[in-house]
């Protein structure tokens, strides 16, 4: 009797737990499939009363408008550039860093490791006036230069990468310095590769904060042909104020590489944002 | 590497050499570091007492930028603004979250591919996101008061669109959060559920005695992260109301105003007292939550 009723309770649990996560799942998937649908809409379908689901005609004008307005392909080179150097930067600057605040002793360590923390505390906008200065001063406005500028280093990957280092025990640091090693050859030849797993983490992460990050591109390049997918597409909200299929052309091209590298790659993403998480 | 501290009068030679190391490895960093945030952090706290004449120049003004500050009604707004948005969005958000990752930690099938859906947001740019909104929320056309059979302007209205912006923002974020509090779901020993069992304790007893204080520290570190993330909130209300829009005073946060005042007005020596001031806010919100934590966030295993 007590056995059947907690089976029976049971059943009613999970059933709960699949539907809580199933409509969840479509609140979340929603408005993508909006996105897509409305996208290979006409204008004139799009503002129907009461609105179509699927498109009556499928047309795929709207993307070609929209890569008139914006230069897409300039779009995509500058967002993988400015990811491209971030992250190799991020990786190899952080590494470093990390290694000798981790596993070496030298004068002013503690002095020099609380500049990384402090800047881990600051909010980004509050360095954001004077680098575009510094910039500016430079004459490397509009260029991918500026783009990666602020991200040449990485106060966190180098805090995230101690970490990694920390947790690699002495032993192997010495018996690679025994082997005759030095300290740069025990860094790059036994110690870095150990820490794959957080560097793919750090890459992770660099990549996708970089990739939505909007004010520094918005700032920092106005040439349209220089900007990011993010910048990019905040011009086209007083453009087309009204010609949703446009706008949701624009996004669906925006998001894309970032969704089919993450269809890809699901479980480094949501692993190494799990990882780098307390950011 | 096993040397004894810095710090001792002679270093032998392979500790100096260590030392060599040692600077060289972190010199990359260290001077990134100073140039692109040691001195601009300088540099915009001493802006924030200047007047800007343009193109990088300052004038001294002492304490004037912040006097007109406090006599903002817009920077007021603004602050208050960023409190709501924050105050609409961190306890549902955290709360919703919590909800998907106990779901997630639940023995169903599927469970990457839930897991995997409810994460995409974050991969997506805001601007793009934000953008989808847009549409979905758009009075006239937009699918929301197409379904519901009304004609709010989520948008445009300066009631409601702080709400719209708030839905964003949790939808946006409830998948990252979802993962964080997950993991620490999972650190969570199965043998306290099943000494619970044996007691006969109920699911919602189990759920208040065991989960929530074992997964309280992470929660602590989601709660800090995510109000941080929303006292500085740009990105999103940015796109989603644009400058010519009549609701923009009803919704710009201070990091929003702050962009405006600084690179469209070109007031750099204002907006730097904007930021200064944000930063100060976030302060207080930090300190405040690392004491009221010692109440409710529970470190014993």
């Amino acid at each position: 009797m007590k056995n059947s009723s907690m089976g029976q309770s049971k059943k009613i649990v999970t059933t709960v737990t699949y539907a809580a996560l199933i409509l969840g799942s479509l609140v979340m998937i929603f408005p993508f499939l909006w996105m897509i649908l409305t996208s290979s809409k006409t204008v004139p379908e799009s503002m129907q009363i009461p609105p179509t689901i699927f498109p009556a005609q499928i047309t795929f004008e709207n993307f070609t408008r929209v890569m008139e307005s914006l230069p897409f392909v300039s779009l995509y080179w500058n967002t993988a550039l400015m990811i491209l150097f971030r992250v190799v930067c991020a990786v190899a600057f952080s590494s470093m860093a990390g290694y000798a605040f981790a596993k070496l002793q030298f004068k002013g360590k503690n002095l020099l490791f609380s500049i990384v923390l402090m800047q881990m505390m600051m909010p980004s906008q509050i360095f954001i006036i004077p680098q575009y200065q510094m910039v500016a001063k430079l004459g490397a406005a509009n260029s991918i230069f500026a783009l990666v500028f602020p991200g040449l280093v990485s106060a966190f990957g180098t805090f995230f990468l101690r970490q990694a280092y920390l947790g690699i025990p002495n032993e192997i640091g010495e018996a690679a310095y025994l082997d005759g090693c030095n300290q740069w050859q025990s860094f790059t030849k036994v110690m870095f590769p150990l820490t794959s797993s957080s560097v793919a983490a750090l890459t992770v992460f660099t990549a996708v904060f970089a990739y939505g990050d909007l004010m520094w591109p918005l700032v920092v390049n106005s040439d349209l042909k220089m900007m990011t997918l993010s910048s990019g597409l905040a011009t086209l909200r007083g453009q087309f104020t009204t010609n949703f299929p446009v706008l949701m052309a624009g996004s669906l091209l925006a998001m894309l590489p970032m969704v089919i590298l993450y269809l890809f790659f699901q479980r480094q993403f949501i692993e190494g944002v799990a990882m780098t998480g307390g950011k | 590497m096993s040397n004894p501290k810095s710090g001792t009068v002679k270093l032998s030679a392979a500790a100096k050499r260590e030392q060599n190391w040692g600077w060289l490895m972190v010199a990359p960093t260290i001077i990134g570091l100073v140039v692109l945030n040691v001195w601009p952090f300088i540099q915009t706290l001493y802006a924030s007492f200047c007047e800007h004449l343009g193109f990088g120049h300052y004038r001294f003004l002492g304490i004037g930028n912040y006097t007109t500050m406090f006599k903002s009604p817009e920077f007021w707004k603004a602050t208050w603004n960023t409190v709501y948005f924050c105050i609409l969005t961190v306890p549902v958000g955290i709360f919703l979250a919590l909800l998907v990752a106990i779901l997630l930690n639940a023995k169903v099938k599927g469970k990457g591919f839930f897991r995997s859906v409810f994460f995409l947001p974050m991969v997506c740019a805001p601007a793009a996101i934000t953008m989808v909104w847009r549409w979905i929320f758009n009075s006239d056309y937009g699918i929301l008061n197409q379904m519901m059979g009304t004609s709010i302007n989520w948008v445009t209205d300066s009631k409601v669109v702080m709400i719209a912006c708030a839905v964003v923002a949790v939808w946006s974020a409830i998948g990252y959060d979802a993962v964080l509090l997950l993991s620490g779901l999972q650190n969570i020993s199965k043998s306290y559920y099943e000494a619970a069992e044996i007691d006969g304790a109920g699911k919602i007893t189990q759920f208040f005695h065991i989960t929530l204080p074992m997964v309280s520290p992470t929660l602590f570190v989601v709660l800090i992260m995510r109000l941080m993330a929303s006292m500085k909130v740009y990105d999103l209300i940015y796109m989603m109301v644009e400058d010519t829009n009549p609701a923009l005073t009803s919704v710009q946060s201070l990091m929003y105003l702050f962009y405006r005042e600084s690179f469209v007005a070109s007031n750099r020596g204002y907006g730097s007292a904007i930021v200064i001031w944000t930063v100060f806010l976030i302060g207080i919100v930090t300190v405040i939550q690392f004491v009221g934590q010692k109440k409710w966030v529970n470190y014993e295993v």
